[in-house]
């Protein structure tokens, strides 16, 4: 995979709810080596404080030259971002990490809880592109609110998948987890579950999967200052014992590869 | 003709560190860099000084538990454990990509105990493609109790000395600035034997989540590195060239070409890049283009007029 650093010119900035934002950023070099689950790093403005880039996965990725991040404004950092207007000029850095394994046989099941949604707009649209029968995907979209999730359908529907929505106050979808909704569900034998979320989320998803023996890859998230190796900053505890790197081993997982506290 | 007048020669950036010559004194720091292969695609390696990889110890370190990073006002903590694959592994898997690149390679290196840096060090002796070591002696003596080697004279000069005599490069020493008085550890180390000094390494730091009320860092501390350690690195190797006759090399918070020049006026040889290449993979490069540009607009016959040229 090859790696850019490109200036990328913010071409929409949208206020998705609250406090979830969505970018779109004109960088081609990026948008052409990407692929469903990989990141990028991303510099608030160009001062010391905060120093370091912030990592986001790729929402989308076009064939137009187009990047999209989809973020909530937790920090700093992403507040910084979130008042970036149309016009600007971003440094971004990527496409990296390793990103889902797209199984073209097995029928799909993609988990998104909050934010955790952002990477599978992006891979929803790769399957949906691999042409093959797809009534038997199913896309399972959660958060806390409405704001979560609603602002979000339409571009999940355009990919004709089977879609159920759950929040936790029960304002959009029915009320309850996204692990909720797929414990109800039929999947069948086979059915490879990509996920997204947090941590305790993407934990019970793994549990399911693994009463059930279905293949699970979650993409997870970390602190990590160089996103590409280089400063070890990201690990986490690998099943077989010792760490993996997020930025390198991951972001995306085998659920099974990972310690889930559960 | 015109054009290249105004442009003129290449500048003379060539810098000696000891009996190791430099084609420009921008280094990339331990540590921050990987094993130089990981930059390959976004950086021109062979435009750099010299690369400086991540520091290998005797076997093979798994480092610490996460959290190992956290980002502080204009900085970074980390307490990474010195992970890292092991000397055997470093000859077989990273040398043989690092000996074709066409910059000195400088090899870190740590321990636990004086003897764990001798066996290391002639480890290395006739491995092909290594152009110095760099000594890491901020690590903890496990026979003395834990303290740092670089926090005491006597053990600082200890390590340099086994190194220095099983080496068949020059010796680089990389002082900690988690003492006193760092110009007494530099002395301790000309005495011993190092070729030149490198300083600083991270000045040691902590972080506290308020909200769960721990330590950020597993390791509860961590090594202060960024713009923030700038002015303390400034002044460290300020003193230590004003005390030492061996070159020193100047870390501390340089991501600029500015900063480099500063260090070199405050008597650094040369310098090394660190938590900048996380920032801007290709921050070494241009600080190089910058480093050059300011020899050319300001007429220096070459950057050794700059070192230690600091006007009173």
């Amino acid at each position: 995979m090859s790696q850019h650093q490109e200036k990328a010119r913010i071409i929409r900035f949208e206020q998705l709810s609250a406090d979830n934002v969505r970018l779109t950023l004109e960088a081609p070099l990026i948008a052409a080596a990407a692929a469903p689950g990989h990141f990028v790093m991303i510099r608030a403005g160009n001062g010391q404080d905060p120093l370091l880039r912030r990592p986001f996965s790729l929402h989308q990725a076009s064939s137009n030259g187009q990047i999209q991040i989809y973020f909530r404004i937790v920090g700093r950092g992403t507040d910084m971002l979130a008042h970036c207007r149309v016009g600007e000029l971003l440094d971004v850095f990527g496409p990296l990490g390793r990103g889902y394994r797209i199984d073209r046989q097995a029928p799909a099941c993609l988990v998104g809880g909050g934010l955790g949604i952002a990477p599978l707009l992006f891979l929803a649209k790769r399957i949906c592109q691999s042409g093959r029968d797809h009534h038997r995907d199913l896309v399972i979209l959660g958060g806390r609110s409405s704001g979560d999730v609603e602002p979000l359908v339409e571009d999940f529907r355009q990919f004709g998948r089977s879609l159920q929505c759950a929040t936790d106050d029960g304002s959009f979808g029915r009320q309850g987890l996204v692990t909720d909704v797929l414990k109800a569900e039929q999947l069948e034998p086979g059915t490879v579950v990509y996920a997204c979320g947090p941590e305790p989320m993407l934990a019970r998803v793994h549990r399911i999967c693994v009463d059930r023996g279905l293949s699970c890859q979650v993409s997870i998230e970390s602190v990590m200052a160089c996103g590409m190796g280089a400063c070890l900053g990201c690990n986490v505890d690998a099943a077989g014992g010792g760490y993996l790197h997020v930025c390198i081993d991951g972001p995306v997982f085998n659920a099974e590869d990972l310690v889930w506290n559960s | 003709m015109e054009f290249l007048k105004e442009r003129g020669p290449y500048p003379d950036l060539r810098v000696n560190i000891g009996s190791l010559v430099l084609q420009n004194p921008v280094m990339t720091a331990s540590g921050t860099f990987g094993y130089a292969r990981e930059f390959e695609p976004l950086v021109n390696l062979h435009r750099l000084g010299a690369v400086i990889v991540k520091g290998i110890s005797l076997a093979p370190r798994q480092g610490n538990p996460p959290q190992r990073i956290v980002e502080t006002a204009c900085g970074m903590l980390n307490a990474i454990g010195l992970q890292n694959v092991g000397v055997e592994r470093f000859i077989s898997e990273k040398m043989p990509y690092l000996r074709g690149l066409d910059v000195p390679v400088i090899v870190n290196i740590l321990g636990d105990t004086v003897e764990e840096y001798r066996q290391l060090t002639e480890r290395l002796v006739g491995v092909d493609g290594i152009a110095a070591i760099e000594v890491n002696i901020s690590c903890p003596n496990v026979k003395k109790g834990g303290v740092a080697f670089g926090a005491d004279p006597k053990m600082a000069r200890a390590v340099t000395e086994a190194v220095k005599t099983a080496a068949d490069v020059p010796v680089m020493v990389k002082l900690s600035p988690n003492v006193s008085d760092i110009t007494i550890l530099a002395r301790a180390v000309e005495d011993g034997g190092a070729d030149s000094v490198s300083l600083i390494n991270t000045l040691i730091g902590m972080a506290i989540d308020l909200r769960r009320r721990k330590p950020v860092l597993a390791n509860v501390i961590g090594g202060l590195s960024g713009p923030a350690i700038k002015p303390v690195a400034l002044r460290m190797v300020y003193q230590v060239a004003g005390s030492v006759s061996i070159p020193v090399i100047g870390i501390g918070g340089i991501d600029s070409a500015e900063d480099a020049l500063e260090f070199i006026l405050a008597g650094a040889s040369a310098v090394q890049i660190g938590t900048a290449n996380f920032i801007n993979p290709r921050v070494s490069e241009e600080v190089v283009e910058g480093i050059a540009a300011y020899v050319r607009e300001h007429d220096l016959q070459s950057i050794r007029e700059l070192i230690g040229a600091l006007e009173a």
